[in-house]
């Protein structure tokens, strides 16, 4: 029998440890240097010190308005919502892959999202709405159908599995009313419907990203709170009851986080695809088994988010695309390339 | 840790939906033992321990934890007092051996108290007993059934209790390491002082490292004291519906159940 | 229990029912004489042949397509969410006709049905390549995520095209719901071939799939060659949605249901999940199909919008009363 020194765990740990901190760095990195890009980049050309001392302006006062004004009223903005939104997105999708433990049962997969755009697609086709009233319509969506699949997956307690087979059971209800309300409008409330579905950053407010930064402040403590149980509940039921954590009150609590977080980031930019579904399995690949990946999903989902509207404003030189055609492309072939990478070297490490 | 927490069941029934498999079972766990329930397949065995591990809700009856009903205690409290390994635990993707048996120390930590190096003793104590220590850096994923298997036992081990409950830990192991895991949890009870209860499918394994055995049949208790008492080729036949001789065992002097089937029979002995 | 005569019954109900119903009702002795004594200037007699049978038939063939390549999918991954949606093989048959509408301005229905079965089989292809890149080789987990990911990326582009051309959407989005209206006999005749060919391949991937649901480990140890069987499963199931996809439009509830249904009554071998689910599916499609004919005259409701209510009520309580096995 070998015996272990505590020396060698510790150590095994701290690597652990330094690899999640490199993986985080590195996020960290590509954030920044996204930041940068996504401050200086634009039709309107402003030298970096100029941005800088834009940055600085409502404390220093203004130098030139019209740069304070791309600088302060439209980048700082349209950056803001995509970090916010993003990490929502990738938080989200994390806590519920986990929680389910299936890969595939993110919220735009298990109808979260689809409730979202039901609601949103009813207020823009039959109630003629556009804008704030949208968004509100999309958040009450999501909130619903979350709360009905809960409720339909209740029986003596929740299973993974029963919510996972009730969400996509909704999911596919609900695919077929946006359709049937898609087959029943015209054109052009189909064209406008469909740009919500798609979402975009095109619009981005100072005032959104406010609104949702302090959704987020609002519901990062209960994450905090809960965050833990996930280390029992992964590894199942009973697992997790004879490791002391309450598991259905855990669960609900965690659900009822990743639900308000999907939400939030739906009703502020729309269901923009696939940011919440990729994030979660990219940030567990790049840590290799040395944790959870929470945090690290949501650097993922922020970066993501940015780096796809970074594309989609300025690829093609003729058209603003909208944010999320891109993201869907963007986040995909990152998840690709590392299918491909941990299976030539094994594993990522 | 104060030692010989008292767990007993009082009119316990068990079941799942409207299926009843543990009916009226009284129980009183010895403090600072080893007992091992024994029986055949679908006699209720894991439905108990899992009863006696707040795993499942009585339908009628309690489990008492010190005097307590188990069920209404905090969940948190019970598990720094008592370990549970269930059956089929899932590890999820990619973890790591060390990272696995870290969660062990769950009950131990708090909101704002981190990792320390009691939970790295803890956890490197746990690996050493259970021989998994030059895996610690690796995936579970990539492991054998058996060091699996050992690797969850190393995580009930790193949550140090002082009761430990363990659902046939030793399935899916080679002799030696079955051998090993029973002279560990007999450590733990002579060395330690820890109260430990195992379901065990090899009556013969049973009998030789029980204080104090258990045999279940439909749901009831049949026998339970020591082996060298309670084994006899009658109760056998009862648990088991076999025949059987019951020999010493030449190492341990326990009972050594030679059982008889219908062909290879030798001397046919009267019975 | 229903059991496979009870259920061949009642799609024959069905499709008796789907050839007497819709805007104008015809009896059964019309139907019969149909059959029987037709007469071509009956406009009753016209209606059945030219539009009735051939719905009615693309409707069983895509039925029992939709269920035997959810059945196979979800056997061979292992993942109660897989589906042709899932694994890339619809979008990828929206996106070829969606770049045919786009491009190359076509508009006839049975150019539709080649260009989404070769969009269908690349999809699948392209996803099964990703997967079954490195060590492991084609594991469920890559397989549905590569195909998660596959149905991102064509998404992103038919997105992209729709927002951009408004007559393409206004083309596909009818063709997206998934309909069985206005299928001529000659779509029947086209996908027939591949459905019989995929159902045939299928069948023989069950007693394969029967050793696979009980982990890799014991496949192996029963004599089977993982990667083989996963490969031909994929084939099956590709030929089958791709077929589907092609006659009806991505109609993406049948197949993911469907087996659960018929898993819940037979238990958990794949000798029996497929039949049941080859019947069942139908069963479904042709239903809501007739419900939609009548739901709200004078106009219809596609195919894929009944299915869905008419589904995931019933599938949802399914869920809810037994215990679903899990894969």
């Amino acid at each position: 029998m070998t015996i272990l020194s505590l020396e060698t765990i510790a150590i095994v740990r701290r690597q652990r440890l330094s690899h999640a901190r490199r993986v985080t760095f590195g996020l960290l990195s590509a954030l920044l240097l996204a930041c940068t890009a996504a401050m200086l980049l634009g039709d309107f050309p402003v030298p970096a010190l100029d941005v800088v001392q834009s940055l600085f302006s409502p404390l220093t006062g203004s130098a030139n308005r019209s740069v304070d004004f791309i600088v302060l009223q439209v980048r700082l903005p349209r950056l803001c919502l995509a970090l916010l939104s993003g990490a929502a997105f990738g938080l989200s999708g994390i806590i519920f892959q986990t929680l389910l433990r299936n890969p595939l049962a993110s919220p735009d997969i298990i109808g979260i999202a689809h409730g979202a755009s039901a609601a949103a697609v009813f207020c823009i086709i039959i109630l003629g709405w556009s804008g704030l009233s949208v968004s509100l319509g999309a958040f009450a969506g999501a909130m619903l159908t979350a709360l009905a699949i809960y409720l339909l997956a209740w029986r003596n307690g929740v299973t993974a599995y029963r919510v996972v087979l009730i969400g996509i059971a909704t999911a596919a209800m609900l695919s077929a009313v946006i359709s049937y309300l898609f087959t029943r409008a015209r054109l052009f409330e189909v064209q406008q419907a469909m740009a919500w579905l798609v979402g975009s950053l095109n619009a981005a407010r100072p005032e959104d990203s406010i609104v949702l930064a302090t959704m987020l402040v609002l519901v990062l403590p209960l994450l905090l709170a809960l965050v833990r149980g996930l280390d029992g509940l992964e590894l199942g039921d009973d697992t997790a009851y004879a490791l002391g954590t309450r598991v259905e009150i855990t669960r609900l609590g965690l659900m009822l986080v990743g639900v308000a977080l999907a939400a939030f980031a739906t009703a502020a930019v729309g269901p923009v695809g696939f940011v919440a579904f990729v994030s979660g399995p990219i940030a567990r690949r790049l840590m290799g088994g040395a944790g959870r990946g929470v945090p690290q999903a949501a650097l993922v989902g922020a970066l993501v988010m940015l780096a796809s509207d970074l594309a989609a404003q300025h690829a093609l030189a003729s058209v603003q695309l909208p944010t999320g055609v891109v993201t869907g492309g963007f986040g995909a072939a990152f998840l690709i390339w590392l299918l491909i990478a941990s299976g030539r070297s094994g594993r990522v490490n | 840790m104060t030692r010989n927490h008292q767990l007993m069941a009082a009119g316990l029934h068990l079941g799942y939906a409207e299926r009843e498999i543990v009916t009226d079972l009284n129980l009183t766990v010895p403090a600072g033992k080893l007992t091992v329930i024994v029986g055949a397949n679908a006699c209720g065995k894991s439905t108990l321990l899992r009863g006696l591990a707040r795993l499942l809700q009585p339908s009628r009856g309690a489990v008492y934890l010190d005097g307590k009903p188990i069920h209404q205690m905090p969940t948190r409290e019970v598990a720094t007092l008592l370990g549970v390994l269930p059956q089929s635990p899932i590890a999820p993707e990619a973890i790591t051996v060390a990272d696995l048996v870290g969660r062990g120390r769950y009950p131990h930590q708090g909101w704002f108290r981190r990792w320390t190096s009691e939970d790295d003793a803890a956890v490197a104590q746990a690996l050493s007993a259970t021989d998994m220590a030059a895996f610690a850096d690796r995936p579970v994923d990539e492991l054998s059934g058996g060091q699996r298997q050992r690797v969850w036992i190393a995580m009930a081990l790193a949550q140090q209790t002082d009761l430990l409950l363990l659902d046939e830990p030793t399935t899916f192991l080679d002799i030696n390491h079955q051998v090993e895991v029973l002279d560990l949890l007999t450590d733990l009870v002579k060395t330690g002082g820890r109260t430990v209860v195992v379901v065990l499918h090899d009556l013969n394994l049973a009998c030789r490292y029980a204080d104090h055995i258990v045999a279940m049949k439909s749901g009831t208790i049949i026998a339970e004291g020591q082996p060298n008492e309670i084994i006899t080729e009658a109760v056998v036949h009862d648990v088991f519906h076999l025949t059987a001789h019951i020999l010493r065992d030449p190492v341990s002097n326990t009972p050594l159940i030679i059982p008889v089937g219908r062909h290879h029979v030798a001397k046919v002995t009267a019975r | 229990m229903l059991g496979l005569p009870g259920l061949a019954m009642a799609l024959l109900a069905v499709a008796i029912l789907s050839l007497t119903t819709g805007a104008r009702a015809i009896p059964y002795d019309m139907v019969w004489s149909a059959f029987f004594s037709f007469d071509p200037a009956a406009t009753e007699h016209r209606i059945i042949w030219d539009l009735r049978l051939p719905r009615t038939l693309v409707g069983l063939l895509v039925g029992a397509a939709l269920g035997l390549a959810g059945a196979v999918l979800q056997g061979a991954t292992r993942n109660p969410l897989a589906d042709p949606s899932i694994l890339g093989i619809n979008s990828g048959a929206a996106l070829f006709v969606v770049v045919g509408v786009a491009v190359f301005g076509i508009t006839q229905l049975t150019t539709y049905v080649w260009l989404a079965f070769i969009g269908a089989g690349a999809a699948m292809l392209v996803v099964y390549s990703i997967a079954a890149l490195g060590r492991e080789g084609a594991t469920p987990i890559k397989l549905a995520l590569a195909g998660a990911a596959m149905t991102a990326v064509m998404q992103a582009i038919i997105n992209a095209i729709l927002l951009t051309s408004p007559r393409t959407l206004d083309e596909v989005r009818f063709w997206q719901v998934g309909s069985l209206a206005g299928r001529s006999m000659d779509i029947a005749l086209q996908v027939s071939p591949f459905i019989l060919a995929g159902a045939a391949l299928a069948f023989l991937t069950a007693r394969l799939l029967d050793g696979l649901s009980m982990g890799e480990d014991v496949a192996r140890s029963l004599g089977q060659r993982i990667g083989l069987t996963r490969g031909l499963a994929g084939l099956a199931a590709v030929i089958l949605a791709g077929a589907a996809v092609s006659a009806a439009g991505p109609i993406a509830f049948v197949g993911l249901t469907v087996p659960h249904v018929a898993r819940a009554i037979t238990g958990p071998s794949y000798r029996w999940i497929l039949p049941y689910s080859m019947l069942m599916a139908p069963i479904l499609l042709l239903g809501a199909d007739v419900v939609g004919r009548v739901i709200s005259p004078p106009g219809e409701v596609q195919v894929g919008i009944v299915t869905a209510f008419l589904g995931a009520p019933f599938f949802i309580a399914l869920v809810r009363r037994r215990k679903l096995a899990a894969l």
